[in-house]
C-alpha cells in the first residue's frame, strides 16, 4: 500500500485534499471555540467591571507560583507539539523524533494537571469555594471564584480530551498503525493543542494577575 | 407532469440504491451515508414534532376558557416550556438542515459524501442523547421555566427539572456545531468540478450560511446554559443577584444565540423556497446575485440584533437604540428576498403543485411575519407589544408559517427523489391549502389579542380575550389536522405510490440527474458543471416550453 | 374592563404609541396588499399553458430594478426607525415634577408604596393629568411592570431599580399585569390601576392609614445603620455631605462626572469603592448584604428629602 492510499478516507479521492479538510474542519471549529470562551471571557469582563475591589481582593488569594509554573509547562508543551507536527512534514527518517516529541506533549499535559490538581486542593482548603464558608468577606469575590473554578475546569476538560488525542497517536504511531509522517491527524491534533494553550494565555493574566499590579 | 417526459427517464440501473444497499439494523445505525444520516435525523425530528405539537394541544384546549379547567398552573407551564424546548431544539434548529442539509448538500455539489462522514453521524448521536435528556425531564415531570431559562427563576426559584433540562439543550448544541462545520467544510473542499460558488444553487448558500450561523453562535448558548447549570448545581454566583452576579448578562449570552437561532431556522426555509418557485414558474431566479448577498447579509446582520429582545430590561437606552436601527436594517435583505421571489413568477408559466402551494404559502406568511418584525424593531411599540401574544404570533409567523411551511414543501418536492415514490398529488394539495387556512386562523387572532394586551405564558387570562383564544385553539385544531395528513398519505406513498422519475418536476439541480433513491455514493458518474443554476429558459426571455438546462451538462467517469 | 376590539389610550405615550402603530399598520397593509397582489395575479396571469405574454422580457426588468427596491425599502424603514426613536429618546425621562412612587414585586403580588408612605397590595391609584414616575424592584426573579391601557411596560429585577413613568389622561380602572414569566402564578400576578381626579386622590391619600414615609423610615436607617457618622453636617469624617445631593452632577476622582440618581446613590451603598467622589479618600465600606432593596429604597427616599425640604430634621 502507498502512503496516500494507506491515509485516505471516504469521501476523498486525494491526500491532498483530504489533508487540507482536515485542517479547514478543525479550523472552523476553532472558530467555535473561540466563541465558546469568548462567551466566559465576557461574563469575566462584565463582573470585574462592575465589582473591581472584589476581583483584585480575590485575585491576590490565588497562587502565582502554581499558574506560573503551569503557564510555562503548557508553553514548553506547545513547543514540542509543534516540533512534532514540523517533524511529521519532513521527508526521511523521523518517526522517532515525532514519537518522542509527542510523547513529551503528553507528559507536559499530564504535569500540567498534576499542577492544577495541587492548586485546587489548596484552594479548597482555603476555602475558596463559592457557597457557605467561603474565606473572603466581600460577596461578590465568589463572582470571581466561581469563574475561577468554572473557567479552568473548562481548560482541563479541554486539556484531557487533548491528552487524549496525542496519547492515541503515540499509542498508534509505536505500533505503526498509522502512519505519523504526513498523517492530517497529527496536523488537527497539533492544532487543537495550540488553542488549548492560546487560551490559557488568556487565562493566566485574568485569574492570578488582578490585584498584584501595585 | 409533461416536463418528466422532456427530462428523459432512465432505465431503473442494476445496482442497489442507498435505502437497498443494506437492510440490517446495524446498517442503519452504523452508516455513514449522508443520505441515511437524513432519515435518522427525519425520524427523530418527527417524533420531537409530534411531541412538541402534543403538548401544545393541551395547552390550546386549556386556553379555551378563561379560567382554565383541566390543567393546574404548573402542569400548564411545564407543557408550553416542553413545548418551546422541543420545537426549538428538536424539531425547528435541526429539521431542514440536518434531513435536507444533509440529504442534498452533497447531492446539489456533486459530491459522494459530506466532509467528515463519521461526524456527520456522531452528530446524529449526539441529538439523541440530548433527545433522551429532554425525554427524561418530561418523565420526570418537567421544566418550567418557558424555552428561555431566564435567570434567576432558572437558576434560584424553579422547583423543576432545570438541569437535565438544560443539559439537553447544551448536548444537541453540540450536534449543531458539528453539523455546521461539516457542512462548511463541505461547501467549501468537495464542489464537483466547475461547480463555482456563483454556480451553487440557493440552497447550498442558504445552508452554508445557515452553518456558519451555527458554529459561531451555538458556543455561546453553551455557555450560557453551562453558567445555569454551575449555578443551581454548584452554587456558583454567576446570576445571582445578591451576591454581585447579574442576571440581565444571561438574557444577553442567550439572545446572542437565540437571535441568530431564528436565522438558523429561517435561512434554510428560505434556500428551499428559492428552489421550488424557480422549478414550477420554470423562470430562472430573480436576482440570483441579490439573493446571495441577502443571505449573507442576514446571516453577519443577525449576529448584532440580539439587544432587541431587551427593550423593557433595563438595558441601556442608547444601546436599545442601536439595535433597533439594526432590526430595521436586517428587514431589508428579507425584503428583497420577497420581491425576487414575487419577481421570479412574472412571465412564469406556473403550475400549482403541492410544493409550490407551499412555497407561495411561505412567501406570503414569511411576509407577514417579518412585517410584524417591524412592529418589535420600533421601540415605542415593542415596549407596548413585547412578551404579549403578538410577539407569539409574529415568531410563529416566521418559525411555524415560514420555517415549518418550507420545511412541508421540501418534503414534497424531493419525496420522490429521497424514497423513489410519488405520493397522491390532491390529497398533497388539500393537506397544503388546509395548513395555510389553519395556521392563518391559528395565528392572526393573536396579533390582537396581544395588542389588546394579552401577555404570553399566561395560563388564566383575563375574560376578554376569550373570543381570540377560541379561535386560536379552533384554528390550531385545523392546523393539527394539515400536519397529521401528510403522515398518513406519505406512509401510504411509501407502499403504494408510483414510481418516481429521476426528475418528476423537470428541475434543473445536480441532485435531479442521479436516479431516484440516489446510489449511495450519489452519482454514478463524477458530474461535470458548466453553467449557472435555474436556467428553465434563455437568458433575457421568460418561460416557454422548451427544456431546462440541467446543471450538468456533461458527466465524466 | 376593555371593550373587546379596543384598547383605551389612557396616558400620553398610549397616543404616542398607537401613533406609531397605526402607521406601521398601513405601511405593512400596504406591502402585503402589494406583494399578495402580485403573487395572486401573477399566479393567475402566467399560470401554466395561459395565453398571457411570455418572450423576451421587456428591459426594465434587471438590475437597476433590484437596486431601486432596496433602497427604497431601506430608506422607508430608515424614516420608521428614526420616527420610532425619536419617540422613545422623548419619553426617555420622566418630566422633574412626577409623583414617585415606589414599586416592589414578589412571586407573585405588586406592592406600591407613595411618597407619603401609603401602601397598596396589586392596586395603585394615581392622579390624572400628573406625571407618575415608577421606581421599582424585585424581591426575588424578574417581573414586568405591564398597564396596556398606558403602553408602557418594563422588567422589574432583583438587586437593582429600574424605571419607567406614565401620565394618565383618563379616568378609570385599567389592569395591571405581570408581562415576564415568573413562575407557577405568573397568570394570577395582575392588579388595578385607579386613575382619579386630583382632588379625589387627595382625599384618597389622606384617608389612608398612616404609614411611615419612606424618607422617615430612610432617616431612621440612616443612623440606626451608622451612615450618620460620617455623612452627618456635624460629623468630623471627612466624607461628602449629602444635603441637596440628590440629582446635582457629581465630580468624580478619575475625572467622571456623573448625575446623583437612584443609580448611583445605590451604588454609593453598596460598591462604595466604585465612583469616588473627587476630594475624598476611599475610606466607605459596603453595604451589600446589610441593607435590602427596600432599605435603599428608604434611604434614598431619604437623601432626596434633604435636597427637597430645606431644614429637614
Amino acid at each position: 500500500m502507498s502512503d496516500a492510499t494507506a491515509l485516505l478516507r471516504e469521501p476523498w479521492q486525494r491526500l491532498e485534499r483530504q489533508r487540507q479538510a482536515g485542517k479547514f474542519g478543525i479550523w472552523i471549529f476553532l472558530a467555535s471555540e473561540t466563541l465558546f470562551f469568548g462567551a466566559l471571557l465576557l461574563t469575566y469582563a462584565v463582573c470585574r467591571i462592575e465589582h473591581p475591589d472584589a476581583f483584585a481582593a480575590a485575585g491576590r488569594e490565588t497562587n502565582i507560583w502554581f499558574g506560573t509554573i503551569n503557564t510555562a509547562i503548557l508553553l514548553t508543551s506547545s513547543l514540542t507539539m509543534a516540533v512534532a507536527s514540523q517533524a511529521a512534514a519532513q521527508k526521511g527518517r523521523v518517526r522517532q523524533l515525532v514519537l518522542a516529541c509527542l510523547g513529551a506533549t503528553a507528559a507536559l499535559g499530564v504535569a500540567f494537571m498534576i499542577v492544577k490538581g495541587f492548586e485546587y486542593k489548596e484552594d479548597i482548603e482555603k476555602h475558596l469555594v463559592p457557597g457557605t464558608g467561603f474565606a473572603l468577606s466581600q460577596p461578590s469575590a465568589q463572582l470571581f471564584y466561581g469563574l475561577y473554578w468554572l473557567v479552568t475546569g473548562v481548560h482541563a476538560i479541554h486539556l484531557t480530551i487533548g491528552i487524549a488525542l496525542v496519547v492515541r497517536l503515540v499509542l498508534l504511531g509505536a505500533a505503526r498503525r498509522i502512519r505519523l509522517r504526513g498523517s492530517p491527524e497529527l496536523e488537527v491534533t497539533a492544532l487543537y493543542w495550540h488553542l488549548v494553550d492560546v487560551v490559557w494565555i488568556f487565562l493566566y493574566p485574568l485569574i492570578y494577575l488582578p490585584g498584584r499590579a501595585s | 407532469m409533461t416536463d418528466a417526459a422532456l427530462a428523459g427517464e432512465l432505465p431503473f440501473p442494476p445496482r442497489p440504491d442507498y435505502l437497498r444497499a443494506g437492510s440490517t439494523l446495524l446498517s442503519w445505525l452504523a452508516t455513514t451515508d449522508h443520505k441515511r444520516i437524513a432519515i435518522l435525523y427525519a425520524l427523530t425530528i418527527t417524533v420531537f414534532f409530534f411531541m412538541g405539537g402534543a403538548a401544545i394541544t393541551a395547552v390550546r384546549v386549556e386556553l379555551f376558557v378563561p379560567n382554565g379547567w383541566f390543567l393546574t398552573s404548573d402542569t400548564y407551564n411545564r407543557l408550553f416550556s416542553f413545548h418551546g424546548i422541543i420545537m426549538v431544539w428538536f424539531f425547528l434548529v435541526p429539521s431542514i438542515p440536518n434531513t435536507f442539509g444533509n440529504f442534498l448538500l452533497p447531492l446539489m455539489i456533486g459530491a459522494p459524501d459530506v466532509a467528515f462522514p463519521r461526524l456527520n453521524l456522531f452528530s446524529w448521536y449526539l441529538t439523541l442523547v440530548g433527545g433522551i435528556f429532554a425525554v427524561y425531564t418530561l418523565v420526570a415531570g418537567g421544566v418550567d421555566t418557558g424555552w428561555t431559562f431566564y435567570t434567576p427563576f432558572s437558576t434560584m426559584f424553579s422547583n423543576t427539572h432545570v438541569l437535565t433540562a438544560a443539559a439537553a439543550v447544551f448536548v444537541v448544541g453540540f450536534a449543531s456545531i458539528a453539523t455546521g462545520v461539516n457542512f462548511i467544510a463541505t461547501t467549501h473542499m468537495l464542489r464537483a468540478p466547475g461547480m463555482t460558488w456563483f454556480r451553487l444553487p440557493m440552497f447550498v448558500w442558504s445552508i452554508y450560511a445557515t452553518s456558519i450561523v451555527m458554529v459561531l453562535s451555538t458556543p455561546v448558548l453553551a455557555i450560557s446554559l453551562m453558567l445555569v447549570i454551575a449555578e443551581r448545581w454548584l452554587g456558583l454566583p454567576i446570576f445571582d443577584p445578591a451576591r454581585g452576579g447579574d442576571p440581565i448578562l444571561f438574557q444577553h449570552l442567550f439572545w446572542f444565540y437565540s437571535h441568530p437561532a431564528v436565522y438558523i431556522m429561517v435561512l434554510p426555509a428560505m434556500g428551499v423556497v428559492s428552489e421550488i418557485i424557480p422549478c414550477f414558474a420554470r423562470r430562472r431566479l430573480f436576482g440570483y446575485d441579490f439573493m446571495v448577498y441577502a443571505i449573507i447579509a442576514i446571516a453577519g446582520i443577525g449576529f448584532f440584533v440580539w439587544g432587541h429582545h431587551m427593550f423593557v430590561s433595563g438595558q441601556s437606552p442608547y444601546a436599545s437604540l442601536i439595535f433597533s436601527f439594526l432590526s430595521f436594517v436586517i428587514a431589508v435583505p428579507s425584503a428583497i428576498k420577497v420581491f425576487n421571489w414575487t419577481a421570479s413568477l412574472y412571465r412564469g408559466q406556473i403550475s400549482f403543485n403541492s410544493p409550490m402551494i407551499y412555497a407561495l404559502g411561505f412567501v406570503g406568511l414569511f411576509t407577514t411575519g417579518g412585517l410584524s418584525g417591524l412592529f418589535l424593531a420600533s421601540i415605542p411599540v415593542d415596549v407596548h407589544v413585547t412578551d404579549t401574544y403578538f410577539v407569539v404570533a409574529h415568531f410563529h409567523y416566521i418559525m411555524v408559517g415560514g420555517s415549518v411551511s418550507a420545511f412541508f414543501g421540501a418534503l414534497h418536492f424531493w419525496w420522490p427523489k429521497i424514497t423513489g415514490k410519488m405520493y397522491p398529488e390532491s390529497w398533497a394539495q388539500f393537506a397544503a391549502i388546509t395548513m395555510y387556512f389553519g395556521f392563518n386562523m391559528t395565528f392572526l387572532p393573536q396579533f390582537v389579542a396581544g395588542y389588546l394586551g394579552m401577555p404570553r405564558r399566561y395560563h388564566t387570562y383575563p375574560a376578554e380575550f376569550q373570543v381570540y383564544n377560541v379561535m386560536s385553539s379552533a384554528g390550531a385544531a385545523v392546523l393539527a389536522a394539515a400536519y397529521l395528513l401528510p403522515l398518513v398519505y406519505l406512509m401510504w406513498s411509501l407502499f403504494h405510490g408510483a414510481r418516481a422519475s429521476n426528475n418528476p418536476w423537470g428541475a434543473t439541480g445536480l441532485e435531479w440527474t442521479t436516479t431516484s433513491p440516489p446510489p449511495p455514493h450519489n452519482f454514478d458518474l463524477q458530474p461535470l458543471v458548466d453553467r449557472a443554476p435555474y436556467q428553465y429558459h434563455a437568458e433575457g426571455e421568460s418561460a416557454g416550453s422548451d427544456a431546462p438546462e440541467v446543471q450538468n451538462a456533461r458527466s465524466l467517469r | 374592563m376593555n371593550a373587546i376590539f379596543a384598547l383605551p389610550e389612557a396616558s400620553t405615550q398610549a397616543v404616542r404609541v398607537d401613533g406609531i402603530l397605526a402607521a406601521l399598520v398601513i405601511v405593512s397593509a400596504l406591502t402585503l396588499a402589494l406583494v399578495f397582489g402580485l403573487l395572486v395575479s401573477f399566479a393567475i396571469r402566467y399560470r401554466r399553458g395561459s395565453k398571457a405574454k411570455r418572450g423576451r422580457l421587456p428591459e426594465i426588468v434587471n438590475r437597476e430594478f433590484e437596486v431601486g427596491w432596496t433602497a427604497a425599502t431601506f430608506f422607508l424603514f430608515a424614516f420608521l426607525f428614526w420616527w420610532a426613536a425619536s419617540a422613545d429618546v422623548g419619553a426617555l425621562t420622566a418630566p422633574a415634577n412626577a409623583l414617585e412612587v415606589h414599586v416592589l414585586a414578589k412571586q407573585w403580588m405588586w406592592k406600591t408604596q407613595h411618597a407619603n408612605g401609603a401602601r397598596e397590595i396589586d392596586e395603585l391609584h394615581v392622579p390624572v393629568g400628573r406625571p407618575v414616575r415608577l421606581v421599582m424592584t424585585s424581591q426575588d426573579v424578574i417581573h414586568s411592570f405591564f398597564v396596556p391601557a398606558f403602553r408602557i411596560k418594563q422588567d422589574v429585577l432583583p438587586g437593582r431599580n429600574t424605571e419607567t413613568w406614565f401620565q394618565a389622561t383618563k379616568l378609570g380602572v385599567f389592569p395591571l399585569l405581570c408581562a415576564e414569566y415568573c413562575g407557577t402564578n405568573h397568570s394570577a400576578m395582575r392588579g388595578r390601576i385607579t386613575v382619579m381626579r386630583e382632588e379625589d386622590y387627595a382625599r384618597w391619600l389622606s384617608a389612608q392609614p398612616e404609614g411611615d414615609d419612606l424618607a422617615h423610615v430612610g432617616a431612621k436607617l440612616f443612623v440606626s445603620q451608622g451612615c450618620s457618622g460620617c455623612h452627618a453636617s456635624s460629623s468630623a469624617v471627612h466624607a461628602p455631605k449629602l444635603e441637596g445631593l440628590y440629582g446635582r452632577t457629581v465630580q468624580l476622582s478619575d475625572g467622571r462626572q456623573v448625575r446623583a440618581d437612584d443609580a448611583y446613590i445605590r451604588d454609593s451603598m453598596l460598591q462604595p469603592k466604585r465612583d469616588i467622589v473627587a476630594g475624598f479618600d476611599p475610606i466607605m465600606p459596603s453595604f451589600a448584604g446589610l441593607l435590602d432593596d427596600g432599605d435603599i429604597q428608604s434611604l434614598t427616599a431619604f437623601i432626596r428629602s434633604l435636597g427637597q425640604e430645606h431644614g429637614h430634621d
